[in-house]
């Protein structure tokens, strides 16, 4: 299998759907001189160069900074969100992962929340949606006070970095057998619970985004810890615990 | 080369007298609209970046109705989101000699005395308040064990200014202005349109009143009325192809408003930013940034022998030329982008170069593991350094990093007056899309400082003066203004698809952004510039004879969306070439071969060209016309950079 001149080649499996309302199914690809350093979304651009010049209609999937910050990249690649490499989103997998001549599944991120719209391309507005519910500071521009008149320890800042981390990719929803977004939601409230600014709305917040969420059709928590393993920015599933901590407290308060 | 000259029609409309107090002054000079009445009044906003986040969010706090627009599936996802080392403010918490005025005379003289003089005082005195309004949102700033704010220095100040949040402060500074805007659209005063691209600007009686979109999955043109427009939509490094912005970034949005009749001044002032992870093959879509801050530490350097063949760690000291050491003894490693950039070019054009290209670098962290410790480089720049493994396979903090400058930011941009309003009245530019604050060299840790200023403390005044003087709701979609440009957008995607050619839009992308980095890029001279002019003339010919697009315009089809951010590059990349040749000396970026000292730095001609340049569409690419707003250095004197 391996040519002459170090690139390798792939047998690919790839989810195919016109829009949401239609059926899909895996369609088969081979691909060849693939480059080991080459990432794996230019080697779908590779393969998407060669069904153009043959006027075939591309594999839609979606990418933009291809540096692992912007989360907009997220593909199951052989049933694990962003594939065999811990702690990388899709666009940090190069292709020396892969051995030569193997065969390669790639998938939506699956869930009720998050419905396919093309091929490879899937729709999170739901994300937004429980960050609308509260995952804010209410304060409007104009009112801050100086920075430095609260201090906040270095210890607290950085365990709210450590959340605030997230890049709202999915992930941990497509590794959930209940495609839960618990993690998701759990990072943003306990970042915000955190810090002294997010003390106010505290109550509120955890509230609001926990029913948003359910509200989403996001599936509840059973502690599997997938998403932990699964997300590239290495958010600690103590995030979900610190979200029950913050709901059941909000709820206690109400009596 | 053919263009007509209009001189010094434009007028920046910034107060006289003291700079010290031209903001206070000019903002009681601005008009206002009353609490009851802004809600009367719908704000468009293009973006969702710093500038457009932040703008968006905070004219719904004062009451405005806002539609907000992004090409991604959420905001959170622009890509100021990928800005890693920090944000300037004239802070002095560090008590070193900081000051608003330090902060605008560097950024003035950073810039190479190409930027406009009060707008960058106005940053440097906004910059303060940019810092508490992140803070009060919850952004977590990296931190002092006393829990007072941490500050480093960046990118070539001799103060530490910069304010950051580990090697992500881009993200969390986005994700400070997501979280106010997710607030909005709660509240009702926000209305979010994701995945829509902006593809023309509606004038009514020469006034930007309205969009056309397109709803990115089901292909259907939309149209928006609103009673003013805020474009920010960032800057156009794309149009290289291999540079360090996402994929998707791009310039179309800006580019229909130029053929709309806003100016676009100076687009070549590209930015190249030093140290970015080499170009490693053909088959490559971007490349990647690591932050400047490594420069903190880094030290730069070459071996001295052409060719020495021996690994990195074998090559003894006496061998090694730290180059940016000897050749700026005061600033070394921390010299300014563009010095730092050109100097690693003409080391490596010179065969000095390493790697198995012999266009890299190396950047070495062996003398600070051995100051600091492992552990502090490790807290210092673990991100960078796993992110330079995963992409290369090597340990940096093994074997030194190689590096190679690649483009990065857009310094030029539609032309703006002290208002951030573009020469259509209405229409408000702002962030990397607008030209103003960076002349024509962006200091490090000043883009996301920037974006907020303009979205957060500018325009909340500035809008307002323009409304004021319009009356509400006053346009409405069935304009006949929008049939127009609605079928031209209709025509222009027809056009795209029916062409039906064989080759691919990437294949374009790719040998545009090969001409003007070989001939508009780090060194620029006549001749090749001529070249690449004739060269873009000709690819654009035959890219609408022969791209290939598959699929249709009804549905969602990234290979359409792609096709027409290409065909804008085509247009604007061959004003970038005019703009470069037109522009007889070297400024900051802009290194003319013709006009450099015998050590190579770059030579301005404060004489001829202390203006900006502002291209006017004429209907005719190729014969643009100039426009000129004369700069005045009233309060920093000119003076040759000097970093030695």
């Amino acid at each position: 299998m391996m040519s002459t001149n170090g690139t390798r080649s792939y047998s690919l499996r790839i989810w195919r759907q016109n829009d949401n309302s239609s059926p899909g199914a895996l369609v088969e690809y081979r691909v060849s001189d693939i480059n080991p350093q080459m990432s794996f979304l230019e080697m779908l651009d590779h393969l998407n160069d060669t069904l153009e010049r043959k006027h075939e209609v591309p594999i839609a999937f979606e990418s933009d900074c291809r540096e692992g910050i912007c989360g907009t990249c997220g593909l199951m690649i052989d049933g694990r969100p962003h594939g065999p490499a811990a702690g990388l989103t899709t666009c940090g997998l190069r292709m020396r992962q892969f051995a030569d001549g193997a065969t390669i599944t790639i998938e939506p991120f699956r869930a009720n929340a998050f419905p396919v719209l093309r091929d490879l391309v899937v729709d999170r507005q739901a994300f937004d949606r429980i960050i609308q519910a509260g995952g804010y500071i209410s304060v409007n521009c104009g009112q801050a006070p100086e920075a430095n008149s609260m201090l906040i320890g270095k210890d607290v800042a950085e365990a709210a970095m450590d959340s605030a981390a997230c890049i709202g990719c999915g992930a941990c929803v497509a590794s959930c057998p209940n495609a839960s977004a618990s993690l998701f939601v759990g990072a943003k409230i306990r970042q915000l619970a955190l810090l002294p600014q997010g003390q106010a709305e505290r109550s509120r917040r955890a509230l609001r985004m926990v029913e948003a969420m359910d509200r989403e059709g996001f599936g509840d928590c059973s502690n599997h810890g997938e998403c932990e393993a699964a997300c590239p920015k290495g958010i600690s599933i103590e995030s979900i615990a610190v979200m029950r901590r913050e709901y059941m407290r909000t709820l206690l308060a109400r009596g | 080369m053919d263009f007509d000259i209009v001189d010094d029609r434009l007028n920046s409309g910034a107060p006289e007298g003291p700079i010290e107090t031209r903001w206070d002054r000019h903002r009681f000079d601005l008009k206002l609209v009353s609490p009851a009445n802004k809600r009367k009044y719908t704000v468009l906003v293009v973006g969702t970046g710093l500038a457009g986040a932040s703008a968006a969010a905070t004219l719904a706090e004062l009451g405005y109705n806002v539609e907000n627009f992004c090409i991604q599936d959420t905001p959170r996802r622009a890509h100021s989101v990928a800005a890693q080392g920090g944000i300037n403010a004239a802070k002095n918490y560090l008590n070193d000699g900081d000051s608003v005025w330090r902060l605008f005379y560097d950024t003035v003289k950073g810039g190479d005395f190409r930027a406009r003089e009060s707008n960058v005082y106005r940053l440097a005195q906004l910059s303060t308040q940019i810092i508490d309004q992140c803070v009060a949102q919850g952004v977590p700033f990296a931190r002092e064990y006393g829990g007072t704010l941490a500050n480093r220095s960046f990118g070539g100040a001799q103060v530490s200014r910069t304010f950051y949040a580990r090697g992500q402060t881009g993200q969390q500074l986005l994700l400070g202005a997501y979280s106010s805007l997710m607030r909005q659209v709660d509240e009702g005063r926000v209305r979010l349109h994701a995945r829509r691209e902006m593809l023309d600007l509606v004038l009514v009686d020469g006034h930007a009143k309205g969009l056309i979109t397109r709803n990115l999955v089901t292909g259907q043109l939309e149209r928006w009325a609103g009673d003013a427009v805020l474009l920010c939509t960032g800057g156009y490094s794309t149009a290289y192809y291999l540079s360090t912005n996402a994929v998707n970034s791009n310039a179309t949005a800006a580019w229909r408003c130029h053929k709309r009749g806003a100016f676009f001044a100076n687009p070549c002032f590209m930015q190249i930013h030093p140290t970015c992870i080499p170009l490693q093959g053909r088959a490559q879509s971007k490349l990647t940034l690591m932050s400047e801050s490594l420069r903190n530490d880094g030290r730069i350097w070459v071996p001295k022998n052409k060719g020495d063949a021996r690994a990195a760690n074998e090559i003894p000291e006496g061998d090694r030329d730290y180059f940016l050491e000897r050749i700026y003894p005061a600033f070394g490693n921390l010299v300014p982008r563009d010095v730092a950039s050109r100097a690693a070019k003409h080391i490596c054009d010179e065969g000095f170069g390493v790697g198995s290209t012999g266009l890299a670098v190396y950047l070495d962290f062996e003398e600070a593991i051995a100051r600091l410790g492992r552990d502090t480089v490790e807290q210092r720049y673990s991100n960078l350094f796993e992110m330079y493994r995963e992409i290369t396979g090597e340990n940096p903090y093994a074997v030194p990093m190689r590096i190679y400058p690649a483009p990065h930011y857009t310094m030029g941009g539609l032309w703006v007056d002290y208002n951030l309003q573009a020469t259509i009245p209405g229409l408000h530019v702002l962030g990397e899309a607008n030209f103003s604050d960076h002349g024509s060299n962006r200091l490090g840790a000043s883009a996301l400082m920037q974006g907020l200023c303009d979205g957060y403390f500018v325009i909340p005044y500035t809008l307002g003066n323009y409304l004021a003087g319009q009356k509400p709701g006053s346009t409405r979609s069935d304009d006949p203004a929008f049939n127009e440009a609605e079928t031209s957008v209709k025509n222009g995607v027809e056009k795209l698809l029916s062409i039906q050619g064989n080759r691919t839009v990437r294949d374009f992308h790719w040998e545009l952004g090969r001409i003007l980095w070989d001939q508009v890029g780090m060194s620029r001279d006549p001749d090749g510039m001529r070249r690449a002019i004739g060269e873009i003339r000709s690819l654009r010919d035959q890219f609408w004879q022969d791209v290939s697009i598959p699929g249709s315009g009804d549905s969602l089809n990234r290979s359409l969306e792609y096709a027409g951010r290409v065909a804008d590059y085509l247009e604007l990349g061959e004003l970038i070439a005019i703009d470069a040749l037109h522009r007889d000396e070297s400024a900051g970026c802009h290194l003319r071969l013709d006009h450099q000292s015998p050590e190579g730095e770059p030579v301005r001609n404060d004489q001829d060209f202390s203006y900006v340049a502002a291209w006017e569409y004429t209907g005719d690419l190729s014969r643009p016309r100039l426009n000129r707003e004369r700069l005045a250095f009233e309060n920093v004197h000119l003076a040759v950079r000097n970093y030695k």
